[in-house]
């Protein structure tokens, strides 16, 4: 970095150099470091990227760059090869060397490394194609593929920073307001709260000085668009405050960020410092007459401590509990001045909104939910990863067109939206489109983004306890609703997988669920009930089986079910008693052999060793689960 | 003093600005439970009996009373349906969980209730924070606080070690709600029991064999001054 920029047209001009500099017509290797494909062995991959290149002597022909997550983790380590937009799968320490040979200088594709679309067994060779990307508009995303998150200078080069630098030339206070709510961007972190209106109320407080405040805390298990965007592209987070900063006045602001992602953590503090360092961060930025600068602060791991009134508590460096609202923190947040907090995902957007314009923004998504949303697939689907669509696509259009379906033949029950205190649907909502008020409307959240895929194999009434249990223990225990209110729905819950449940206890969920949801303080209290209402609502047939029959049709429930072997399938080849760890399998060699159901402990470990599928899980009355 | 005019169960009512919906209703004759609100502390909004109504049937929300400030035009409802329903349901977490708190179960009397469907357990805590309240904004004192969150949620002193700022003043005792089952008074015959003298406090297990929070020479809610063994903080009579 060559010190501080001092201009709006010193920063163009610096853009232009660098676009020239780092693109030009050199072939870029793009390697995917985020977690899921440094899980499995990016590191080393990059280790002999980088050694061979230098070894072959291509270091003028090629960049070599790690970068953030792209997307579809399911397939790492990936590698992508530009200008030919190849994509390369599972890619393994050993056949880097293969693909500088073949593909950088022989310009040949290593067939056995793309990506075979199990559709048509054929192999695609260009990313676009793959249908996992082909079926998502990814604006947000699609910067990670572009840029290594160590570097300023690859930021700058896709014209990062220009959209603060309109902000500061061209736009007052008003404008910039104005601009956000015409884009109808509404918060990603849960609640959906309008952003525009968010900040027009803290610019009219007279109270000073004002914060912002990046969350950051992403703490739902399984999600991780946050951090796949600080990772990946800290500076368009630090941009998009920076715009906040100037509109509503503020001139200190915070990224909380959880201590869980140390990565993330560090990528932010060393934008931050190269932003400050360029002159993007500080005392009259761009040399303008607007001064701000920013904080990582970590925070200690609590799910609540995501919830806004907790969070700046935990700034405070008080205990992360929530408080009544309002006053919101828009009036009185830290420090009891008008803090305005954002979800990182939001932030993201405020520079596309600013640099594209509102109405551009507003053309994408549905009607009362604007742009795209960041999804985290994950569970029961083959392709799993970041997916980026428009609000209001529907579940359909991301599990089969983008996440490929469920996998081993099972078939599609119910996804799980908006993380821990979401919700689950049945499929015949599959055609649901996503957005705030249709997934309200039908009993669950957005939350953050998390969709879990359940297929057959999964207890819906386990769901719920797995959920209510989280809850439970995240609850910052504050409320007696939440608290003790968990603690009850959880044991109810109990008593149904154990089998212990009566028809009762459901009258008792039902009425107590609605309690935690309707008494409690914050938004944790406030939908702790949805994975026990939601699926109450839709797969109620699933609790009355596990009362009245006994029977937990996924074979989940340990108390429910029972191994059998089918005589007629069983070799007796003894396979499975010598794998039973408490000898609850008898029967002579060769003759059909016997699980006696109050030794066995439903460990499984039979089943997976029968050579001729003659073990079955049952449950209630002797039907196979 | 700026008034704010809102309207609580249909009656049309002024206040002061910053006052909360609890003390408001309570100006105008509405009583509404409480078991986490005391007038000489700060609110806190823990047990979420005091819950009200406000908004317009059908997108109305609820919210506790003592922590919500009256907004203008504000429509306000202390007994619907729909809040007796909730209020009866907090009720029944709580006698299901300390039965033996006479508070709880006065209010539970008081709200009809006549069943409780939950495992009986007994928890000599209920984590109103009263107690600290009491201890930070009337004592000065701030010995005590709340650690841990969700099922390890309890009162403790700092570290949990033998609070150096607790005045022994007994107040947090004073003010528990749960603690006030100790005394059951006297019997018919007599006016004057003691019967406390020789009670145990069953307030909060938290600090060694005591089952308070406060260091073992304290003891202040059930022995007159000195009459205590230092060592265990058991009473003399409980000794032999
Ligand atoms: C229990 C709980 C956890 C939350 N966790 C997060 C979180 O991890 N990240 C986040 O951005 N918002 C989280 N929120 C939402 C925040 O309170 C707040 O609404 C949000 O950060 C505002 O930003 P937005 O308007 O950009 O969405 C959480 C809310 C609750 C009730
Ligand atoms: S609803 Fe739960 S998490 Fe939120 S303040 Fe109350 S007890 Fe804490
Ligand atoms: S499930 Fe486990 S315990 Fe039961 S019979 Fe099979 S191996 Fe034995
Ligand atoms: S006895 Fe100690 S802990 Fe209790 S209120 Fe008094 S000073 Fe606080
Ligand atoms: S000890 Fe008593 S006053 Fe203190 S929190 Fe527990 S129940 Fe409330
Ligand atoms: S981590 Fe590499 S694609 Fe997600
Ligand atoms: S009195 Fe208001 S919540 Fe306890």
């Amino acid at each position: 970095m060559t010190g501080k920029i001092r201009s709006v047209s010193e920063l163009h001009e610096f853009q232009a150099s660098l676009k020239e500099e780092l693109q030009g017509d050199r072939t870029v290797i793009t390697l995917c470091a985020g977690p899921g494909c440094a899980a499995s062995g990016a590191d080393n991959v990059a280790k002999a990227f980088r050694k061979h290149i230098e070894e072959m002597g291509l270091t003028d022909q090629v960049t070599f760059k790690c970068t953030g997550c792209h997307g579809f983790c399911a397939l790492a380590p990936v590698v992508a090869i530009d200008p030919a937009g190849y994509c390369y799968e599972g890619v393994k320490q050993a056949d880097v060397k293969d693909i500088l040979e073949r593909t950088i200088i022989g310009g040949e594709v290593i067939e056995k490394l793309l990506y075979v679309d199990p559709e048509t067994g054929e192999p695609v060779l260009y990313e676009k194609d793959i249908p996992f990307y082909k079926h998502q508009d990814r604006i947000l995303l699609a910067e990670n593929r572009q840029i290594d998150p160590d570097r300023l200078e690859d930021f700058l080069a896709i014209d990062g920073y220009s959209a603060l630098a309109k902000v500061l030339d061209e736009m007052s206070s008003e404008d910039v307001i104005q601009a956000i709510l015409d884009s109808g961007l509404r918060g990603r972190g849960g609640a959906g709260f309008p952003t525009g209106l968010k900040w027009q109320i803290a610019h009219q407080q007279t109270a000073e000085p004002k914060y912002i405040v990046c969350n950051a805390d992403e703490g739902d298990p399984g999600a991780f668009m946050d951090r796949g965007i600080i990772e990946g592209n800290p500076h368009r987070v630090i941009e998009g405050m920076c715009i906040g900063a100037r509109a509503i006045g503020a001139n200190q602001g915070f990224v909380y960020v959880r201590y869980e992602y140390p990565i993330a953590v560090q990528r932010i503090n060393q934008a931050v410092d190269q932003a400050r360092e360029a002159g993007l961060l500080g005392e009259n930025i761009l040399g303008s007459d607007f001064s701000f600068d920013l904080k990582v602060v970590m925070g200690a791991g609590a799910f609540v401590c995501g919830e806004e009134t907790a969070l700046i508590a935990s700034l405070e460096g008080k205990k992360g509990e929530p408080v009544q609202r309002p006053p919101f923190p828009v009036e009185s947040g830290y420090r009891g001045k008008p803090t305005v907090i954002n979800n990182v995902e939001s932030w993201t957007c405020v520079p596309h909104v600013i640099g594209k314009g509102a109405e551009w923004f507003s053309s994408i998504g549905s009607e009362g939910s604007k742009g795209t949303k960041i999804f985290s697939l994950v569970g029961k689907v083959k392709n799993t990863g970041l997916v980026e669509v428009p609000m209001g696509t529907t579940i359909r259009k991301i599990v089969y067109d983008i996440g490929g379906g469920v996998p081993n033949g099972k078939s599609f029950k119910a996804i799980q939206t908006g993380g821990p205190a979401g919700g689950c649907l049945p499929e015949d909502l599959i055609d649901l489109p996503i957005d705030f008020e249709a997934l309200t409307k039908a009993g669950t959240i957005m939350g953050s983004g998390g969709l879990i895929v359940m297929d057959e194999s999964t207890c819906m009434v386990d769901v719920a306890r797995y959920f209510t249990r989280f809850l439970e223990e995240e609850s910052c225990g504050k409320c007696y609703s939440c608290r003790k209110g968990t603690q009850r729905m959880r044991e109810l819950l109990d008593d149904i997988c154990e089998g212990k449940g009566t028809l009762d206890h459901l009258d008792l969920l039902e009425e107590l669920g609605e309690t935690v949801n309707n008494a409690s303080m914050c938004g944790l209290g406030q939908n702790a009930a949805n994975p026990v209402l939601s699926t109450l609502r839709y797969f109620r047939h699933e609790y009355e089986a596990h009362i009245t029959e006994h029977r937990c049709s996924a074979g989940v429930c340990a108390a429910l079910i029972r191994y059998f072997i089918q005589e007629e399938l069983c070799d007796g080849c003894h396979a499975c008693s010598k794998v039973c760890p408490v000898e609850a399998i008898s029967g002579e060699k060769d003759l059909e052999h016997e699980i006696d159901p109050d030794v066995c402990i439903t460990c499984g470990s039979c089943i997976e060793v029968c050579p001729t599928d003659a073990i079955i899980i049952v449950s209630g009355s002797g039907e196979e689960a | 003093m700026k008034l704010i005019s809102l309207n609580i169960n249909g009656l049309p009512v002024e206040v002061e600005e910053g006052t909360t919906l609890l003390e408001a209703a309570r100006a105008y004759g509405v009583n509404i439970p409480t078991l986490c609100h005391d007038d000489g502390l700060s609110s806190y909004g823990a047990c979420r009996l005091c819950v009200v109504e406000i908004g317009p049937p059908g997108k109305s929300k609820m919210v506790s009373s003592c922590t919500y400030r009256c907004e203008d035009g504000l429509e306000v409802r202390t007994h619907s349906a729909k809040i007796m329903k909730t209020r009866a349901m907090m009720l029944e977490l709580l006698v299901s969980s300390s039965p033996q708190s006479k508070t709880i179960q006065d209010l539970a009397s008081a709200h009809g209730m006549t069943k409780q469907r939950f495992r009986p357990e007994h928890e000599d805590c209920i984590l109103c924070g009263l107690c600290i309240r009491m201890c930070a904004e009337q004592m000065m004192s701030s010995a005590i606080g709340f650690v841990g969150r969700g099922p390890n949620r309890r009162i403790t002193t700092a570290f949990d070690e033998v609070s150096e700022v607790c005045r022994r003043c007994g107040g947090c005792m004073y003010i528990c709600p749960v603690c006030m089952s100790r005394c059951h008074g006297p019997d018919e015959e007599a006016t004057l029991c003691n019967a406390c003298l020789n009670f145990s406090p069953s307030c909060v297990a938290v600090y060694d064999d005591v089952q308070c929070w406060m260091p073992p020479e304290c003891g202040t809610c059930v022995r007159p001054e000195g009459d205590y063994l230092p060592a265990t903080g058991r009473l003399a009579t409980e000794e032999s």
